[in-house]
């Protein structure tokens, strides 16, 4: 998977020793989460994907994650390095393994599952 | 978002299409008449469909394994950016773009030159589906938008989908990729797109694994390959072609160094020319049993009989021919190799080598079995379409149904004797019959061939010796006698056959019995003449006779004269005399006397 060139936060490599180390009141799971959602211009989908993961993420990964939207209707290119079909698609890029999660993340469960944050609940 | 090069794209596709289909609608309006058609530089294909692939229309092209799907579509689309300008896009569900590249390097075709030279954009989409989680409903614009930037990109005309049912495998709630995949083609149709979908068919009874063909109702192409004894044969039909005419044959394909070819079995229909030129067949006896002219050029001749009969002598008779006159002859050895054919026929004086010299004439000896009857058929058209021959010999035909059955055979052979037609191929096929069914030709092929010569041996007196005769010639007299076959070192000869009270006469039957009848000949000469003598003889006797029988009769006549003019003298004396007889009587009165004296008086 080729390295983003652009300003992302996800473009700053390593975070997640940064993230424990930020986060010394959390007992586990120290580690920082990348994400990144690819949506398609301002479909209603892509809307409440949006809306959706920045809940979720605000919820139980406060402070500890970086969350990158990215238009693929702008950046087609991203979307073929990074094996977009459907859309919405949540990448975790980390921690490891990476996973994908597609749909527009209304599921709260299934999101929490694909991001390992299930046993929170 | 972000900012970038992207954002020219921003247009959703939908506006972008829009615009197009205005553009399109007034560069082209499509003929009310004829379905619109995109050429596919596949060989044989477009004779089949008419034209091609309906242009700006999905086509479906469905098969199983290792059939050929995703070269079909490659070459569909290489043959598009090199032959007519198109370029195109290629979305790979399956194989990854360097194995892509590497398969089709083989068959020559440059896919990272396209690429380079932007006439053609090569997709992988990669699908996991232990990678995915579902979370709610989503959407394929992931898909489409790759499609519709690849498409910006190279300025697409031509898109191939291989293999778009991928997506069901691979995504979850089919339902959604269902509707997805009903937008997509619709998206691509009002994109006035030519699109190929690859599937995948698994059951014998249906087209592809998921239904997808519910939404393809224009064209659809169905690739089989099949393996019978052990000889691999592929093939391909138009399942339909909504508002065009098309083969439905199946047609067998082939795919070779050179891609995708599909030999359409007759799709000239029987519109071609017939020439009344003839062309010696190298024999002069043999033109003299067909008309005294020989075949007509471009017909197709078929030499059959039984093994030693002097088939491929034949064959090399005319060969030898042409190449006198200064045509070129391409011969198909299927059973002996080039330099063994010019050494037997050396043997009996025909010395063909100077020919292969100076060019006119070429051998193609291949065993059949090398690559099935498909192969074959397509070396053959191949080879004769790059060495342009007048004349084309087949020998044997019969070798091909080692290689196949006799119905695949018969196809082969229409086809070709169609195609040689066309261009005007003087052909000669030989075909080797088992002794005992002469006049069936293994092949079944006789009702193909415009002359059909028969080769035989007859066994007479403890010898067997050959003999022809021409069993069937469309449009000319021709003779309908036997004639022994004799090769010599100096050449072939054809000669009478006799029938005797055994029946027909060859070889030293025939040399006694061409003795007897000199005898013969000799003796009614020799009587003929005696005839004519005795005849000379009679006819001076009767002169002589005439000429005597004149000569008394005129002798006789002389004297008949005489004794008439006596006899006349005499009569007038009398009647003078009885006058004086009278008178010195004085019988009668005075007047009368007088009366009778005046009258007698001036007499006097």
């Amino acid at each position: 998977m080729p390295p983003t060139k652009k300003n992302s936060p996800a473009g700053k490599r390593n975070p997640g020793l940064a993230g424990e180390l930020e986060q010394p009141g959390s007992n586990f799971r120290q580690v920082r989460y990348v994400l990144r959602l690819y949506v398609s211009g301002s479909t209603s989908k892509s809307a409440l994907a949006v809306e959706n993961i920045k809940r979720i993420c605000e919820q139980h990964l406060k402070n500890r994650y970086d969350l990158e939207v990215i238009d693929i209707y702008q950046q087609p290119n991203l979307a073929r390095d990074e094996q977009i079909v459907a859309v919405p698609t949540l990448v975790k890029r980390f921690p490891l393994p990476p996973r994908r999660l597609i749909g527009d993340m209304s599921n709260l469960e299934k999101v929490l599952l694909g991001l390992d944050l299930g046993r929170r609940e | 978002m972000m900012e970038g090069p992207g954002a020219a794209n921003a247009n959703p596709p939908e506006i972008a299409r829009g615009k197009r289909m205005k553009q399109m609608k007034k560069a082209s309006p499509p003929s009310s008449k004829t379905l619109p058609k995109a050429s596919t530089g596949i060989q044989g294909l477009d004779e089949i469909t008419g034209g091609g692939l309906p242009r700006g229309r999905p086509t479906l092209v469905s098969g199983g394994a290792g059939s050929g799907k995703t070269l079909f579509g490659l070459e569909f689309l290489v043959r598009g950016a090199t032959q007519f300008g198109e370029s195109g896009v290629f979305m790979s569900f399956e194989e990854l773009i360097p194995d892509l590249t590497a398969n089709v390097a083989s068959l020559g075709f440059d896919l990272d030159r396209l690429v380079a030279e932007k006439k053609l954009f090569v997709d992988h989409v990669s699908i996991t589906r232990s990678e995915f989680g579902e979370t709610g409903e989503y959407d394929l614009d992931g898909l489409f938008i790759r499609i519709a930037d690849a498409v910006q990109r190279v300025g697409a005309q031509r898109i191939v989908l291989d293999t778009l049912e991928a997506l069901f495998g691979d995504l979850p709630n089919p339902g959604i990729v269902r509707a997805e995949v009903r937008r997509l083609f619709n998206w691509l149709k009002q994109k006035g797109l030519t699109t190929v979908i690859t599937a995948e068919r698994d059951q014998a009874d249906r087209l592809t694994r998921h239904g997808i063909e519910e939404y393809v109702s224009d064209c659809v192409i169905l690739l089989d390959h099949r393996i019978r004894e052990e000889i691999s044969t592929r093939r391909l039909r138009i399942v339909k072609y909504r508002g065009s005419t098309h083969g439905t044959n199946e047609y067998p394909f082939l795919i070779d160094d050179q891609g995708i070819s599909v030999l359409p079995i007759s799709s000239l229909g029987l519109d071609h020319a017939a020439p009344v030129e003839r062309v010696s067949s190298g024999i002069s006896r043999l033109d003299g049993m067909l008309g005294g002219k020989g075949f007509y050029r471009g017909s197709s001749i078929l030499a059959s009989g039984t093994a030693g009969t002097g088939k491929t002598t034949i064959a090399a008779c005319f060969v030898d021919a042409a190449c006198r006159r200064g045509e070129r002859a391409l011969f198909f050895a299927f059973e002996e190799s080039p330099q063994q054919i010019v050494r037997n026929m050396r043997s009996i004086g025909i010395d063909l080598e100077p020919w292969v010299g100076k060019g006119l004439l070429q051998f193609h000896a291949a065993r059949p079995t090398y690559g099935g009857i498909e192969q074959v058929l397509l070396l053959t058209h191949k080879r004769i379409i790059s060495f342009q021959p007048s004349v084309v010999v087949v020998d044997p035909v019969t070798n091909l149904l080692m290689v196949s059955t006799q119905n695949e055979v018969r196809s082969m052979l229409t086809r070709l004797v169609d195609f040689l037609k066309t261009q005007g191929i003087t052909t000669i096929f030989t075909s080797l019959t088992a002794a005992g069914s002469l006049e069936a030709s293994e092949a079944d092929v006789s009702s193909l061939m415009d002359t059909w010569l028969l080769l035989k041996n007859i066994e007479v007196g403890g010898e067997r010796n050959r003999a022809l005769y021409v069993l069937k010639s469309r449009g000319m007299e021709h003779s309908n006698q036997i004639r022994e076959f004799v090769l010599t070192g100096d050449g072939l000869r054809l000669l009478d056959v006799y029938l005797g009270a055994e029946g027909v006469l060859t070889g030293s039957a025939r040399v006694s019995q061409e003795m007897r009848e000199k005898a013969v000949v000799t003796f009614r000469r020799q009587e003929l003449l005696t005839q004519r003598r005795e005849l000379e003889r009679k006819r001076r006797i009767f002169e002589a006779r005439l000429v005597m029988l004149r000569a008394e009769f005129e002798a006789e006549e002389e004297i008949i004269q005489q004794t008439i003019s006596q006899s006349e003298l005499l009569g007038e004396e009398v009647v003078q005399d009885r006058g004086q007889m009278v008178l010195s009587r004085q019988a009668d009165s005075s007047s009368y006397k007088k009366e009778g004296r005046a009258k007698v008086a001036p007499t006097r």
